[in-house]
């Protein structure tokens, strides 16, 4: 037997080619697959629940998703919904699906997987000795559990597959592993677990593993010795360097990917071209392990103000660290003495974009910018704090001369009012694994009819 | 004095989760991979990113010519002292190494 996924993109949100998409559903799949999200834009997305992507852009892309999914009559899968995969973002997903199905005239049944987990039922697993932490990770206790604003557990192929088992259209999943949802069905269907593995991580980012990484679609197929992997843009090209090569791609080992239940070892996998576009791939191996999942936490860190000034005049330019230390220092004192907090209560940064920005300490290059952007980020409890903070630091952001005895300066503020409230900020609070006796124990599935005759089941 | 950004064909950087950072210097030619590879040394590579050498991970592949070093993140992806939500701009100070 041999099973095919298509893969429209690395994310929906991000993009496809219809003609591609078209191409692929003309030479037809086993089920679809698509990621949702995934931890790389930051925390904010886990704290909140929220999508990062646009709704409108998702809706349009999960339409032209259903109508090849009813073209095939194949599932649709989704995994890691809503970017950060909390059940808030995966009930987002369904809604759009309800809306699309009603729009369309489907009469769908869409299956949804739950990855949110409690504080208290991870911290019950902690105190049985039943979660471990990965390097780095940060220290961990019932407490820092129950402050975490959203914990999921990455879903592997099992709980994909208890999914697809309630006989889905579509399914949405909340956390999952970025190929759990392209291994499942293979897997269930018996092709060689290395293959299965090993596909879905070159296939899991859509058309990056090709020469058009733009292109969005590919069109993998497992059997019981290897797997195939193809781009349905005609432009490109899948060659055993561009394949191989995406072991690489955000992976700390370019060898061995870690799954519930296992890990994949692809030391011994061999890439051969089967033409001038596409590639075969066997040798892959799974090595099965004990069963657990991979934890992911966003805890809230305080709320943020910032304000940015432009610093023009040569002399400040060329004394800008001096200048923002002084800057920092005069405000910290004038927070403490006049709002009465204490240093542990708030925090005010100036990071000099055209010095060091992006590098901080870590900057090797030192020239002499024609200006230099002053942006200052203060963190408080509260955003009434940090706003009343950001408040306090206009002027001195404005006019701080370098030394006493000189005129104030104006530095350029670029809009006003010069500060902006930027609202909550979280930051990721767990990189644990927790054990499971079984698949299912920490996830849920709910089962509903969507459609023109929409009924819950 | 060349500097890495001269010898290979680019050098990338990305997290690989929000706790560690992976970064990918392809060489593009057998040539510049055996050039590359004894010249790039790990107590070097450890202090241009402030971390300890016995955390840096390397992987020297001779099969895409690529030197690939992991490592923890110098700052936890997104928390406050976060600069580079992405880590991408970190392969800039390899690419910028005298090698």
């Amino acid at each position: 037997m041999t099973t095919t996924i298509l893969v429209p993109s690395g994310v929906l949100g991000l993009g496809f080619s219809q003609a591609a998409l078209d191409r692929g559903v003309a030479q037809g799949c086993d089920a679809i697959a698509i990621d949702g999200g995934s931890t790389d834009s930051g925390p904010h997305s886990l704290g909140t629940g929220l999508s990062k992507y646009s709704r409108a852009v998702c809706k349009a892309e999960w339409r032209a998703l259903m109508l090849a999914r009813a073209r095939l009559g194949v599932p649709l899968i989704i995994g890691t919904a809503g970017t950060s995969g909390t059940d808030s973002a995966v009930d987002w997903m369904y809604d759009i699906t309800a809306e699309l199905a009603a729009e369309l005239g489907q009469q769908v049944r869409v299956t949804r997987l739950y990855s949110g987990q409690s504080a208290e039922a991870v911290a019950d697993r902690l105190a049985a000795g039943r979660v471990s932490p990965l390097s780095p990770a940060p220290e961990i206790d019932a407490e820092r559990l129950r402050a975490m604003a959203h914990i999921v557990a990455l879903a592997g192929a099992e709980q994909v597959q208890a999914a697809l088992e309630t006989g889905a259209d579509i399914i949405i999943a909340g956390r999952t592993t970025d190929t759990a949802i392209i291994a499942a069905l293979p897997l269930a269907r018996g092709e060689h677990p290395g293959a299965c593995w090993h596909g879905a991580k070159i296939a899991e980012c859509g058309a990056l593993c090709s020469t058009h990484p733009g292109s969005g679609v590919i069109r993998v197929t497992f059997d019981q010795t290897g797997f195939e992997v193809e781009p349905m843009a005609p432009e490109a090209a899948c060659t055993p360097h561009t394949v191989s090569a995406h072991m690489l791609y955000e992976n700390s080992d370019p060898f061995r990917l870690f799954e519930p239940g296992g890990h994949l070892d692809v030391t011994r996998a061999r890439y051969h071209a089967l033409d001038a576009r596409r590639v075969r791939v066997e040798g892959s191996e799974w090595v099965p392990g004990p069963y657990s999942v991979k934890l992911e936490g966003a805890r809230l860190a305080g709320y943020q103000t910032m304000l940015l000034a432009i610093l023009r005049e040569a002399r400040y330019v060329a004394n800008a660290q001096s200048w923002a230390d002084k800057l920092v220092a005069t405000l910290g004192e004038r927070v403490s003495g006049q709002l009465g907090l204490a240093p542990a209560d708030f925090s005010i940064e100036i990071r000099l974009i055209g010095v060091n920005a992006a590098l901080g300490a870590l900057e090797t290059r030192a020239s002499q910018p024609a200006e230099v952007g002053a942006l200052c980020l203060i963190t408080a409890q509260t955003q009434d704090l940090a706003d009343e903070i950001g408040r306090l630091a206009n002027p001195y952001m404005l006019h701080m001369p370098l030394t006493e005895d000189e005129p104030l300066p104006t530095f350029a503020f670029p809009y006003s009012p010069a500060q902006t409230s930027r609202g909550a900020v979280f930051e990721f609070a767990l990189n644990h694994v927790m054990a499971l006796d079984s698949p299912m124990e920490a996830f849920r599935v709910q089962i509903s009819e969507v459609g023109p005759d929409a009924r819950v089941a | 004095m060349p500097v890495l950004r001269d010898i290979v064909r680019k050098v990338t950087a990305k997290n690989a989760g929000p706790f560690q950072v992976t970064i990918d210097v392809f060489c593009g030619t057998p040539e510049a991979f055996g050039r590359v590879v004894p010249a790039l040394r790990n107590d070097a590579v450890a202090a241009l990113f402030g971390v300890e050498p016995g955390v840096l991970r390397r992987f020297d592949i001779a099969d895409l010519h690529v030197v690939k070093f992991s490592m923890p993140r110098p700052v936890v992806q997104g928390s406050r002292g976060d600069r580079d939500m992405h880590g991408a701009q970190l392969a800039t100070l390899l690419e910028e190494l005298v090698i």
